[in-house]
């Protein structure tokens, strides 16, 4: 048995989790959601999400053998795929899908180095890609049909706002009013359970968090994230929100802005992205309280209803910044302070 | 939040495995034939070889006179005929001399009744002298020769001594028995010490994971009247590294770079506190000490009283041997231990542990690219970003990895241990000290 004894560097053991547990985990995590946006938008969305997967993994292959590495087991190009379905409407043309996919992995991925290396979220950069290249297709939302095949297209509730803003009567006193209004009335648990038109994966609020608290006991999202994105982007809605209703301060609709969107699906999939979130607790702070700070600022000031995946990418790009700001405090610190 | 006192940056939970052995009473090892006894079990300088092939020693008798300032006293652990002196390499990797010694003839003390010894009328330098003779070295790991510490340098003084009971190493539970099964002992051990520094306060720190180790030793402490505090610590790793346990009981931080002395604390190991009582008491030198021998592998887990010099392959033989097949034998804990590629590898003053891992405990997997996850950060003890250093080293900006704070590394494996790319962080590290020494060297010899 002699030869066969393993000699390494201390430590001799190893915490259970690996990247390819992790990036399994967190898809696992966002399979509930999925399954309910294949239940209320039909077999549709099976297929735009299979495509988006196969797309992902089918360029991780290609660049990998192109770059003689296999990388396609640590699931992190599924993850980007999953992420992609789940961020598209359920009615997209397939092949805005593949460009997509395509450019997540090829440009916002493989042309930086690969796993780790990004700057910005693949999945992300891939969908705002498609986003301001295929507009109507990627606008084009389906009104939630469970159980039949029937498809019927409708806006999102924060699509109705927008266009909604623009001709609103005085009594209007906040968003679910101003949908009632539109002829689009939806309740609190509508939106918190998903019955609404949306993206695929990001609907179900309910399945979302659920998800999200499990990454969150098994720490592979980090709380500092999911909390200082979260209360910055509640306080933000809560004191300012009512301004575009005639409201004054502390009455915005927070439980509305909360549900709606891609908030939920953001806030704990992607805003809490390894690779592109900061490395120390402070800097994670400040990462969530600006991801807040923009979602809130595009939502109500930007041009189109939805904010999270371009707050996301544009803090991406202050990471490095916040990493080199946000230094661990050396141990021997406090003495060398005491000293001087 | 735990009502026990800690470190506060830093620090992991990796599972502790201790129940296999804290509950066993030590066991006398069975007795090996041949003793290899390393001229090199320290810190420090190397002994000086005393013997020669064919002598005959007495059990007991000096065969490595220290070798310098920082050294140790070694002594035969068997009574026998020097077979050789040959080289063998430890745990860690170094080349060092060694006596083999064929046990033969009478031993001196096994099997005969204790004989008690009073220090009290001692004065402080014989104490010491005492110490030095009986070739005693700390028994947490680092094995830094005890006389050398407890000689303070003019001008300094010790504020608080504090006894390392810690054991946050996962398997190793010999410091628990030893304070268990030996505690008046200890405690006598802790006295002698306590009137070579005369500290203002002495605390024993010890990991919530083992009250009745705390219970204990506070009753014996009562009933003697003793000036010694015990204090329950938080269970953390590595709340046992000398600079987080100084943190955690006194709330101050040794600089980087500087002895514990600099914040007026001198630390000693529970097993090194045993030492000094047989030193003193039993004018015993250092020839054996406890060991666990754990690990999944291991058929009969338990904590052996082993002569130093005797291999692990009788140690495990002791266990009743493996009962499957180990992918890792490691000497010390697994966070910090090293592993071996030969059971004919020796116990030594330092080996605290012998483990037989199995591939479902160590969880090995290739390293793949760095997500920046940051668990690294999180995990470091000493405040330290170890992505960054390891990138530093990996490009050779050994001045950048410099300016990070790679000296303040302790090595003790939280980053390596959390991080999910399974990047070998600590290997890194040591290897980047090395480059470091050597380009000073350089720079120094010109």
């Amino acid at each position: 048995m002699k030869d066969k004894l393993l000699v390494t560097s201390s430590p001799q053991f190893h915490h259970p989790q690996s990247t390819a547990s992790i990036m399994w985990t967190v898809s696992l995590c966002l399979l509930p959601a999925g399954v309910w946006g294949i239940y209320i938008f039909g077999m549709r969305a099976l297929l735009v999400t299979l495509t988006a997967i196969v797309a992902s993994v089918g360029t991780e292959a290609l660049l990998g053998l192109i770059n003689k590495d296999k990388t396609i087991f640590d699931g992190s190009a599924f993850l980007t795929g999953l992420l992609i379905g789940y961020n598209m409407p359920p009615a997209v043309p397939l092949y805005v899908i593949v460009f997509a996919s395509v450019f997540a992995i090829t440009v916002a991925k493989w042309t930086f180095g690969g796993l780790g290396a990004n700057w910005m979220n693949p999945a992300l950069a891939g969908r705002v890609f498609v986003f301001f290249s295929w507009t109507s297709g990627m606008t084009r939302w389906t009104l939630p049909h469970p159980g039949s095949a029937d498809v019927i297209t409708g806006p999102t509730p924060l699509g109705s706002i927008k266009s909604g803003l623009m001709t609103m009567a005085d009594t209007i006193t906040g968003p679910m009013d101003l949908l009632a209004a539109e002829g689009v009335p939806v309740s609190y648990m509508d939106l918190f359970l998903g019955r609404i038109p949306g993206s695929i994966g990001e609907v179900s609020a309910l399945l979302l968090i659920l998800g999200g608290l499990f990454l969150l006991i098994r720490k592979i999202a980090n709380w500092e994230i999911v909390a200082s994105y979260l209360g910055s982007f509640v306080l933000l809605v809560w004191v300012f929100g009512g301004f575009r209703y005639g409201q004054g301060l502390f009455s915005g609709d927070v439980l509305f802005q909360l549900f709606s969107g891609g908030l939920m699906l953001g806030v704990f999939f992607m805003a809490t992205d390894m690779v592109t979130s900061p490395l120390t607790s402070k800097g994670m702070l400040v990462y969530g309280v600006g991801c807040g700070f923009m979602t809130y600022l595009l939502r109500f000031f930007g041009s189109v209803p939805e904010g999270v995946s371009l707050a996301i990418i544009f803090m991406n790009i202050f990471v490095p910044l916040i990493n080199r700001a946000f230094q661990p405090d050396k141990f021997g610190k406090l003495i060398e302070e005491e000293a001087k | 939040m735990s009502r026990f006192k800690t470190f506060p940056k830093g620090g992991i939970h990796p599972t502790d495995y201790k129940e296999a052995t804290c509950n066993k009473e030590v066991q006398n090892a069975s007795l090996t034939s041949t003793a290899i006894i390393p001229l090199s079990q320290h810190i420090g300088a190397p002994s000086e070889c005393l013997v020669q092939k064919g002598d005959l020693v007495e059990e007991e008798q000096i065969i490595g006179k220290s070798g310098g300032f920082v050294s140790a006293n070694i002594h035969s652990p068997v009574p026998g005929e020097v077979l050789e002196i040959k080289k063998i390499f430890l745990p860690n990797g170094m080349a060092v001399d060694a006596v083999v010694i064929e046990v033969k003839g009478e031993f001196k003390r096994l099997g005969k009744d204790a004989d008690l010894r009073d220090w009290s009328g001692m004065s402080n330098e014989e104490i010491s002298a005492k110490i030095a003779e009986m070739g005693i070295v700390g028994q947490g790991g680092a094995t830094f020769p005890t006389h050398v510490k407890l000689s303070l340098p003019k001008g300094k003084s010790c504020e608080t001594f504090i006894i390392n009971a810690v054991e946050c190493e996962p398997y190793l539970t010999s410091d628990h028995r030893i304070m268990l099964e030996k505690g008046s002992e200890v405690l006598e051990g802790i006295q002698i010490m306590q009137r070579l520094l005369s500290p203002l306060k002495t605390v024993i720190g010890i990991e919530a994971n083992k009250m009745d180790a705390v219970e204990l030793l506070q009753s014996l402490i009562t009933e003697k009247g003793l000036d010694i505090e015990v204090m329950p610590l938080e269970v953390k790793y590595p709340q046992g590294a000398e600079k987080n346990l100084i943190k955690a009981i006194t709330g101050r931080e040794v600089p980087s770079g500087k002895l514990p002395l600099e914040v007026g604390v001198i630390n000693a190991n529970v097993g090194t506190c045993l030492s000094v009582y047989e030193a003193l008491v039993l004018d015993k030198p250092v020839i054996e000490r406890v060991v666990t021998v754990s690990g999944g592998a291991i058929k009969n887990p338990s904590n052996l009283k082993a002569r130093i010099g005797t291999s692990f392959r009788s140690l495990i033989d002791d266990c009743g041997g493996f009962s499957e097949e180990p992918v890792k034998i490691i000497a010390g804990g697994p966070m910090m231990g090293f592993a071996v590629y030969d059971l004919d590898t020796p116990v030594t003053k330092g080996t605290s542990g012998i483990l037989a891992l199995t591939s479902k405990e160590i969880k090995a997997a290739k390293p793949t690219p760095c997500l920046s996850c940051g668990r690294c950060v999180s995990s470091c003890p000493m405040g330290l970003n170890p992505t960054k250093i390891f990138k530093y080293i990996d490009f050779n900006m050994t001045e950048e990895a410099l300016e990070a704070g790679l000296m303040d590394c302790v090595e003790c494996g939280s980053c390596s241990y959390m991080c999910p790319a399974h990047i070998p962080l600590v290997q890194g590290f040591r290897g980047g000290k090395k480059i470091i020494r050597k380009k000073s060297m350089k720079k120094a010899g010109q």
